[in-house]
Formats: C-alpha cells, sequence, structure tokens
C-alpha cells in the first residue's frame, strides 16, 4: 500500500514546491497558482465524498457561501483581515453544510445528486434575485484584505494570496489524506463498499456520511472565499450548477482514488482554461470537454490512476 | 389581481407547461431505460430551437405553411445526428462502469454543444416567429391570446403524452423496451438486443428536448445559455415527478408552469425560485417523487 502511495505523495511535495517557487519568476502566474490551489481545495471536498460513491451536483452552493460571506463582511461590515474572512467562509459553509447535510445524507447516488442541485438552485435564484442585497447578476466587490495588520498592493498582495492559499491547501491536503487513512475515512469508503454491513457493525452510515458532508462543505467554503478574494467578486454565477459540475469534472480529471488528484486535476483545467481562453477566446470549453471525453473514455481513473496505472506495468516488468 | 389577469396566468402556465413537459418526458424517459441522467439534454433542447429557427427562417419565404413541418424536420435531425451520436459513441463504451462517469461523460457533450452553438449560431438573439404569426389569436373568456401557444402546444404535448403512452403500453416495441427496463440479462437472453433498445431510447427522447426547442424557438428569442437553464428546468420536474413516470411529469409540468406564471404576475422576482422550492420539498417529504414509486431501501 504505502509503496503505491509514495511516488504520489512525492509528486505532491514537488507541486506544491514549484507553486511556491515558479510565480516569483511569471508574475503572471502568481494569480494562476493561486487559482489552482483555491480550486483544489474545494475539490478536495468533492473527493471526500466520492470515497463514499456520493456525486454532490451541487457543491457549488458551498464555494458561493465562501464567497459571498467575504463579499457581505466587506460590504457591510467593512475591511477586515484575510484571516478572518477565511475562518468565517469556512464556518458559515460548515453550519449551512451542516444544515443541508442533515437532509440530503438520507439520500444516495442520483437523489443525492439531485437534491444537492436543487439546494443549490434556490440559494443560486436567491442571489442573483434578491437584488437589493446581492446586486443580483453584477455580484458584489471583494475588498482587498490585509494580512495580520499589514495592508499591500496589488503588486504584492497577489503573492500574499498566493502563500496563503498554499498554506492551507498544504494543510488541508495532509488533513484530508489523514482523514481517508483513518478509521472514520474507511468507515466512508464502507458506505460505497457495502453500506448494509457498516450498519451491521453498529455504525450510523448517516452519521458518517454527514461528518464528511460537513467537513467538504467547510473546504469548499473556503476555496469560495479564496477565489472571491483572487478575483476581488463574489457572483452568483460561483452557485451556478455549471460550477459544481465543474467541481466534479476537476475531481475525475485528476482521479479520486488521492487527496492529490484534487490539486493534479485544478493544475490541468486552470491550465488548459488559461491558455486556451488566451489563444481560442471562445472555444476554451469545448477543448475542456474534448480533453474529459478522452479522460473519461481512455482513463477513467483520472491522472493519479495514470500515474499509478504506469507504475504498476513498471513493476509488472521488473 | 384580477380575473383577466388570472386567465393570462393560467394560459401563460399551459402554454409553458406543454414545452417543458416535451422535454422533462424525454429526460425522463431516458433515466427510465438507460439509468443516465443526460446533462446535455438542456443543450439538445437548444439545438432544436436554432435549427428550427434557421430552417424556418430558410423556408418562410418559400411558403410559411412549411415553417411547421421544418420545427419537425428539425427535431428529428437533432435526435437522432446529436442524440444518436452521445448514445453511440460517448455511452455505449461505458455501459457497465461507475454511474458519475456515464453523467460526467453528458456534462461534457453540454460543454463542447453550448461552445458549437455560441460558434455555429453566434451570440445575437435570434428571432423567428413566422409559425407563432401564422395562426390567428384566439379569444378565451374575453382574453386574447395566440392559438399557437394555448392549442398547438397543449395539442403537441397532449399528443406526445398518449402517443408514449400507447408506444409503450400497447406495442411490441414498447413492450421490447419495458422488457430491457425491467431485467436486461433476461431479455438479452430471449434474443433482445438491448443496445438497440438503449439507441432508439436515447434518440426518441433526444428527439423530445428538439422538439420542446423547436416548438418554443418561435415564442421566444433564441440566445446562449438558455440550454442550461431548460436543464436544471427539466430536471426539477423529471425529479419532483418521479423518474421515468410519464403521466406525472405532465402533472408536475402543469403544476410547475401554473405556479410559475401566477409568481410572474403577483411577485416576479421569485419566478426562478419555483421549480428548485418545489423541487425540494418534495423530494424532503418523498424521496421517490411525487408518482414515483418507492424502492426498497438497501438497509
Amino acid at each position: 500500500m504505502s509503496g503505491r502511495i509514495k511516488p504520489v505523495t512525492t509528486v505532491a511535495i514537488i507541486f506544491f514546491l514549484v507553486s511556491a517557487v515558479a510565480p516569483l519568476l511569471v508574475s503572471s502566474w502568481a494569480t494562476l497558482f493561486a487559482l489552482i490551489l483555491a480550486k483544489g481545495i474545494v475539490v478536495l471536498g468533492i473527493i471526500l465524498l466520492l470515497q463514499a460513491g456520493q456525486v454532490s451536483f451541487g457543491h457549488a452552493m458551498f464555494f458561493a457561501t465562501g464567497a459571498y460571506t467575504a463579499a457581505f463582511w466587506g460590504k457591510y461590515v467593512g475591511g477586515g483581515d484575510i484571516v478572518l474572512f477565511i475562518a468565517l467562509g469556512g464556518i458559515t459553509s460548515a453550519v449551512f453544510g451542516l444544515i443541508v447535510g442533515l437532509f440530503v445524507v438520507r439520500y444516495r447516488e442520483i437523489f443525492f445528486g439531485m437534491l444537492n442541485l436543487a439546494f443549490s438552485m434556490v440559494l443560486w435564484s436567491l442571489l442573483e434575485k434578491m437584488f437589493h442585497y446581492t446586486n443580483g447578476a453584477d455580484g458584489i466587490r471583494v475588498p482587498r484584505p490585509a494580512l495580520l495588520g499589514l495592508s499591500f498592493t496589488p503588486e504584492i498582495f497577489q503573492y500574499v494570496i498566493l502563500y496563503v492559499s498554499l498554506l492551507i491547501a498544504v494543510v488541508a491536503f495532509y488533513g484530508v489524506q489523514r482523514y481517508l487513512d483513518s478509521p472514520l475515512g474507511h468507515m466512508l469508503r464502507a458506505i460505497k463498499a457495502n453500506e448494509t454491513r457498516l450498519e451491521y457493525l453498529g455504525t450510523s452510515a448517516r452519521r458518517v456520511l454527514l461528518i464528511g458532508y460537513v467537513i467538504s462543505a467547510f473546504l469548499g467554503g473556503i476555496g469560495g472565499t479564496l477565489v472571491a478574494i483572487v478575483q476581488q467578486i463574489a457572483t452568483p454565477e460561483f452557485g451556478f450548477w455549471t460550477k459544481s459540475g465543474e467541481f466534479v469534472f476537476i475531481a475525475i480529471l485528476g482521479g479520486s482514488t488521492h487527496a492529490f488528484g484534487a490539486f493534479a486535476g485544478a493544475a490541468m483545467f486552470e491550465c488548459v482554461r488559461f491558455y486556451a481562453a488566451a489563444h481560442l477566446a471562445d472555444t476554451w470549453q469545448l477543448i475542456l470537454g474534448v480533453v474529459l471525453i478522452v479522460i473519461i473514455l481512455y482513463a477513467p481513473n483520472g491522472l493519479i490512476g495514470l500515474r499509478q496505472r504506469y507504475g504498476q506495468a513498471k513493476q509488472g516488468g521488473h | 389581481m384580477n380575473s383577466t389577469l388570472a386567465i393570462l396566468a393560467i394560459l401563460d402556465g399551459i402554454s409553458y407547461a406543454a414545452l417543458v413537459f416535451l422535454v422533462s418526458v424525454g429526460l425522463s424517459l431516458i433515466f427510465g431505460v438507460l439509468r443516465v441522467v443526460n446533462v446535455a439534454h438542456g443543450s439538445l433542447y437548444a439545438f432544436g430551437a436554432y435549427l428550427a429557427a434557421t430552417f424556418s427562417l430558410a423556408i418562410a419565404p418559400i411558403s410559411p405553411w412549411l415553417t411547421y413541418p421544418a420545427l419537425l424536420a428539425a427535431s428529428i435531425v437533432i435526435g437522432i445526428v446529436c442524440g444518436g451520436f452521445i448514445e453511440r459513441f460517448l455511452l455505449r463504451p461505458l455501459s457497465g462502469q461507475e454511474d458519475v462517469l456515464q453523467l460526467l461523460i453528458t456534462f461534457a457533450a453540454f460543454m463542447i454543444m453550448d461552445n458549437l452553438q455560441r460558434l455555429i449560431w453566434g451570440v445575437q438573439p435570434i428571432f423567428a416567429a413566422e409559425p407563432l404569426r401564422l395562426l390567428p389569436n384566439v379569444a378565451v373568456f374575453g382574453v386574447s391570446y395566440t392559438s399557437y401557444q394555448v392549442i398547438l402546444l397543449p395539442g403537441v404535448a397532449l399528443a406526445t403524452l398518449f402517443g408514449l403512452r400507447y408506444f409503450l403500453r400497447r406495442t411490441l416495441s414498447g413492450a421490447v423496451i419495458l422488457a430491457v427496463t425491467e431485467d436486461r440479462e433476461a431479455s438479452t437472453a430471449i434474443g433482445i438486443d438491448a443496445k438497440r433498445v438503449y439507441f432508439v431510447t436515447f434518440v426518441i427522447g433526444a428527439s423530445l428536448a428538439a422538439l420542446g426547442g423547436a416548438l418554443a424557438s418561435p415564442t421566444t428569442s433564441l440566445v446562449p445559455g438558455m440550454g442550461a437553464d431548460m436543464i436544471v428546468l427539466s430536471f426539477a420536474v423529471a425529479a419532483t415527478a418521479g423518474l421515468g413516470q410519464i403521466e406525472g411529469t405532465a402533472l408536475t409540468a402543469l403544476m410547475i408552469g401554473l405556479t410559475r406564471a401566477f409568481v410572474i404576475y403577483l411577485q416576479p422576482e421569485f419566478e426562478v425560485l419555483v421549480p428548485y422550492l418545489l423541487m425540494v420539498l418534495v423530494l424532503l417529504v418523498r424521496p421517490f417523487g411525487l408518482f414515483g414509486a418507492v424502492q426498497v431501501r438497501k438497509i
């Protein structure tokens, strides 16, 4: 087991080092990597639920909750510290996740996905239509926060947010991997493998799933807060169903068998989008769609799966 | 709210429900038989609308009455070409694999079709109201309304409802489809080609989505994003009704259409909220939808 996971950990360390150093060389990469890391944090939550065999087609609601928490705090309370924004975004999403989770963990598979979708669309239409509070489709500007009382120029701030994202991403990555290796994480996997046996052991499958769901909502909220700060805006689009689809897409792209899949997928997704959008303007979705189809048809376990398959083939050769 | 407004709301609701029913019943049929939630369904709706508008703009100068068969032709073309392609080359290779992959590959198809639509038809709104203008207005309790929307659309929806019922319950092909849905292995054992059944069902479902779009095209301007809006709405209707329930889908479409129409007149800002709120409420109380059969839970 450890022999198979270790190379992935090495790649993960290299990836985090690259995202710390590369933006120092090319400044436009600072924002790119900050977005990759922030979205990777959200996708960690999706991967958590995928372990239990459940696909949330509405997870963007937690992403939007985090973003709008920062936006509302900035708009109505004014200013703030990045640490405060992130803590608030994460906690609000976790509480929201607990409320929604109490309902949705009773459902499985397609109904789990559908109910999540329905909740997220309710949130999306509220954000879109409560114009008085949310500015509707225009969204709310998120002010540039300070860090521990220090404020920065935009040039410096892009590095500040990058390293804050990096720190959280590393902690979240390590935490999720530990969680998945813990008894609670194995119980989460047991829901997918055989829920009945899990219940025979005297464990409540719903409670196991609820814990996973709240953690994934928490991660979604933190990712949403970070993206809102990077892009300096929160719009209803953050909570639209296509955003949820994008997160599931990234999870499958990276591979859901290991926590690093979240970052591998996010890196590939954002890079394709970054360069395709720059060169092909309106057709980047088309390119992404084709990439997704190729991955699903030829490497259904994602990038991580490719790496593992390659590793196994090499071992078999010896 | 006076009586004129109430009648207007009811007529709006009925004509809208007819369109939503066509799209949702296609989604429901595909799910019922293939167990796949087709995310690209909204794109098929949008493609149906755009192709129908293209056909009808091209043929209207020759003979305006030919625009009606043009709408039908467009939906069949989209159903066979796009629907057939998705089933044959995207879904079929994945049969037997995890459900999430099938769901996701239709999401990829949605992304591609959404972009293709922009590339082919551009982002400027397109109007093709010829079929709407040809038919006269009718007076319903003193309220004047287009007969296209209050007679033709509900007529097509009812014909589809009874046609599907007849097809599935009274014909041999319908029995074959139900047999494959019920037990794929047993039906394959008695010589039924399950792959062909899946293909045909998907094409029928896709054509219904495209037909919804084609019939909607004269009543609205076609804009990018119309597919993404329709997919979640038809999800909501199909899930609220109970996936795979044909009559239930019709009643739910009517319920959502009417509620939405009244909300538009009374509290317009909550229009988009209606279907999703209803869906949440129904699913919380009845997990398998209003008309869905309660399945035995694994635990």
